[in-house]
């Protein structure tokens, strides 16, 4: 595995290796999980190519850096779902940014562009974030938090995923607890 | 307190100890902040970035992150103290070369540093040594608190913490553990670890932002997720899952080296030792090398009369902004390479017997 490399800011690096990641594809050369989307114009065609860290960096063509950048993967996501494409021309109130100016690099321009643009983002964070939509951490106290990180909410969610890993681990002796535990939780 | 009350010392985080320290160097917790009101610094204006970096400049000097902070002007500090700071691990390498109205608050034994007009408002960071993700988040929350109390984060109920990146929203939260595994490389294992943080879906990086392998085999793992995990999830996840294997790993690499290739790990560790105490000219890289392996020889009771603390030190203070800074002048190219010859040699042989 090729670490990140170039003058990308750290996060971006790390961002690029998150996009890379989180696809849930195999490889069209072997059979391993494809890291890098490619989609190039052939012959007036579109060739969507997934491949591999490894198939990438030895196929003719391909970026040799491990990790495709955070921009590249951006436009062949939204690419490859033409449909976003409508959402094109608007613009945000506030900063002005457009959905193309974001697909740009990356970056969105003020915090009213999560729910402008919340149609288009969320297939983005669900690949970025393991397939999280929704925020399950701290919340700050003017916004109605208690200020402690863990909220009832989120206590109860945490033993809901913890309980889908005991079943899963055929663990039922704790899966038992667990559902007693997040019975008392919601009741309280 | 002053900068230059930084140069000639290593921060908290390496000092040594902490849990794990023979292969966990450090932990580290980046929160991710904007405040609500001020676009993104993509799309900000001159006029409201100078706005903006007053204002969170006096919240974060009041707000008593620690019993003494310094506040440092990126804007205007001379590039010899931003590099300085990267160095330290204080500031990231955009934030040191970036342009506008920009700064950092640093606490004072180094363990908590806040960007400010960064990639977002604000990103606050706390760095310690060994295995210390609970106090580091604990410490980081604390911090947190104080600065929301005054300034109003943007916020969303259903995207969590507001950032420029999409894959920063939600906790905004980035944790880190350095890790050195010097054995893994030698005995060909690190892919061990590749593969295990890609199951976890974490990434590894090299030491010093650049990322290149070639940083003396250290190995930084970070989280990717943000979004739909808590915080305390993300850091169990790191503590329990991830980070106890890579050490198992690691331990039972040396283990083999030990048993199995004693007079191979002794010739590795005396060849370091021998070219660090005689060479005359080094480069960063160079060095980095050697003196993973000497601590990898001294962690393992290789050699006797080191001290952990004067390795890690020299990790630092070899660098070029650190040297440069030591010497009092500009230093480049051989004369800069024979600089940090002669003060690893005075270091070693001023504590070793040679
Ligand atoms: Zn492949
Ligand atoms: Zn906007």
């Amino acid at each position: 595995m090729t670490l990140a490399r170039g003058r990308n800011t750290i996060e971006q690096e790390l961002a690029a290796g998150r996009w890379a990641v989180s696809y849930d594809m195999k490889c069209d050369n072997c059979n391993k999980p494809a890291t890098v989307h490619l989609t190039e114009i052939k012959h007036g065609k579109k060739v969507e190519r997934h491949l591999c860290e490894q198939c990438a960096t030895t196929s003719e063509g391909m970026p040799v850096q491990g990790h495709t950048p955070i921009n590249e993967l951006l436009t062949n996501f939204v690419m490859a779902h033409s449909g976003l494409q409508k959402e094109e021309g608007t613009s945000c109130e506030h900063c002005g940014i457009t959905w193309a100016e974001f697909r740009q690099n990356g970056l969105l321009g003020c915090e009213n562009d999560y729910q402008l643009f919340e149609k288009d983002l969320t297939p983005l964070l669900q690949r970025a974030h393991e397939g999280g939509t929704h925020h399950l951490g701290k919340v700050p106290a003017r916004r109605g938090g208690s200020g402690v990180p863990l909220s009832k909410r989120t206590d109860v969610n945490k033993l809901r995923k913890e309980l889908a890993r005991a079943v899963e681990a055929e663990d039922y002796e704790r899966a038992a607890k667990l559902r007693d535990q997040i019975r008392q939780a919601e009741e309280s | 307190m002053k900068l230059s009350d930084l140069t000639n010392r290593a921060g908290e985080w390496l000092r040594g100890s902490g849990p794990m320290s023979e292969i966990v160097i450090s932990s580290r917790i980046r929160l991710a902040r904007n405040i609500s009101g001020y676009p993104f610094l993509t799309r900000i204006s001159r006029h409201e970035r100078q706005a903006l970096e007053k204002r969170v400049r006096e919240v974060v000097l009041n707000a008593q992150i620690s019993p003494q902070t310094l506040y440092v002007d990126l804007e205007t500090a001379p590039e010899i103290d931003r590099a300085l700071l990267v160095e330290r691990h204080l500031i990231s390498k955009p934030h040191a070369t970036a342009e506008g109205a920009r700064g950092v608050a640093i606490g004072e034994d180094e363990s908590v540093s806040i960007m400010v007009n960064e990639e977002d408002h604000l990103r606050l960071q706390v760095l310690r040594s060994g295995l210390q993700l609970e106090e580091a988040w604990e410490q980081i929350n604390e911090i947190d608190d104080k600065l929301e109390a005054k300034l109003d984060f943007a916020f969303h109920p259903r995207f969590g913490y507001l950032t420029a990146c999409p894959t920063n929203v939600g906790t905004g939260i980035r944790v880190s553990v350095m890790l050195h595994l010097p054995a893994l490389k030698l005995t060909g294992e690190i892919e061990k670890v590749f593969r295990a943080a890609k199951e976890m879906r974490l990434a590894v990086r090299g030491l010093y932002g650049e990322g290149t392998e070639a940083t003396g085999d250290f190995y930084q793992i970070s989280n990717q997720t943000t979004l739909g995990k808590t915080e305390d999830e993300i850091i169990s996840d790191f503590k329990h899952l991830v980070i106890p294997k890579i050490i198992d790993y690691e331990h039972h690499a040396r283990r083999t080296l030990l048993n199995d290739r004693t007079v191979a790990l002794d010739d590795k560790v005396s060849r370091s030792l021998g070219i660090l105490r005689t060479a005359r000219l080094m480069t960063s890289e160079e060095v980095l090398f050697l003196l993973s392996h000497l601590r990898m020889g001294i962690n393992l009771g290789r050699v006797k009369e080191m001290d952990i603390r004067m390795v890690n030190e020299l990790f630092l203070l070899t660098q070029p902004a650190h040297l440069q800074k030591l010497q009092g002048r500009k230093l480049e190219g051989d004369v800069r390479r024979a600089a940090r010859a002669d003060f690893i040699r005075q270091k070693l042989n001023g504590s070793g017997n040679s």
